[in-house]
């Protein structure tokens, strides 16, 4: 290896890290993922995905959010497809029930489309 | 092939080591920048072939576009026997024959992108006379996955793929050093052509 491999490769290294700190601080500052409850079109709450929370819906619906992930656990209604949707975590998913009017919604955060097209 | 054979290959320039001469069995006989169609041939061929081998093997380590770049092999072997322009010419045609063999539109875009930008700078850095066969295929993985994010930019018109560039940079430096190591291996054994 000459001087000037070294060089380059301690450049690129350098370069990778510095980014990713780049990257990283301005990740943890502002862009972090949200639920949005709305309620028959109206928002009901928005609620950070980092910050573990139980939430009561207007009493039909409870909301739980764990480990940068929302989760409907339980509804009053009969068919309980909200209760049975995997927990949403990523931007654009949702959650919903058609009973109660309910949608929670993903904003920001980790995009979920970006994975097939960059390869 | 008739856009390969086409091109006039440029006489070498710079070659930095005496070329064993006298193996009269080795193709090219010893000048570094003729045009050998035979010979071309067989690169494209070794090309290809390890473009589909590099398909086989399960090389996922969970960040779409970090490959081996096994191909990368072939062409840092053909440009330093002969020389950056006919590399070049075998970098796009093997592209090109990759493409419609086991990829699609979209992928012969990214790697024709990846493909010419590493190509320049490997030979540029070749050229600088600083680099051993190490340091330009380190130069030709980190550029040749630079050019593909600068095409993923373009085509979803986001910017938050740069996301993966500390990765990809990482990943490309050190797929570069593995070619780059193999390449002196083989360099070693090869008849001087």
């Amino acid at each position: 290896m000459k001087k000037g491999d070294w060089i380059w490769l301690a450049a690129v290294l350098g370069a990778a890290a510095v980014l990713f700190a780049i990257y990283m601080a301005y990740q943890g500052r502002g862009s972090a993922a949200v639920a949005v409850v709305t309620v028959d079109g109206e928002e009901f709450g928005v609620y950070p995905l980092d910050q573990d929370a139980q939430i009561w819906i207007n009493g039909t619906n409870e909301l739980v959010i764990r480990g940068h992930e929302a989760d409907m656990v339980s509804a009053d209604c009969p068919d309980q497809v909200c209760v049975n949707q995997k927990p949403a975590s990523r931007n654009g998913e949702t959650i919903v029930c058609l009973p109660n009017k309910v949608v929670v919604e993903i904003r920001g955060g980790q995009e979920a489309e970006v994975d097939q097209v960059a390869n | 092939m008739g856009e390969v054979q086409e091109r006039r290959p440029e006489p070498e320039e710079g070659q930095g080591q005496g070329r064993g001469r006298g193996q009269e069995e080795a193709p090219g006989g010893g000048n570094g920048g003729r045009f050998h169609p035979a010979y071309f041939g067989m690169y494209l061929a070794l090309a290809l072939i390890l473009s589909y081998v590099e398909t086989l093997i399960p090389f996922y380590v969970g960040i779409p576009g970090v490959k081996l770049g096994l191909t990368n092999l072939v062409i840092v072997l053909m440009l330093y026997d002969r020389g950056a322009s006919q590399a070049l010419v075998l970098s796009c045609a093997r592209v090109l024959l990759a493409g419609f063999l086991f990829g699609n539109l979209s992928s012969i875009l990214y790697s024709m992108a990846g493909g010419v930008l590493s190509l320049l700078c490997m030979a540029g850095a070749r050229r600088t006379g600083k680099f051993s066969v190490y340091g330009v295929s380190m130069v030709g993985g980190v550029t040749h996955n630079i050019g593909q994010i600068l095409v993923a930019m373009a085509v979803v018109e986001s910017v938050g793929i740069a996301f993966y560039l500390p990765v990809l940079l990482v990943s490309g430096v050190v797929t570069g050093a593995l070619i780059g190591v193999a390449a002196a291996e083989v360099r070693k054994r090869l008849p001087r052509a």
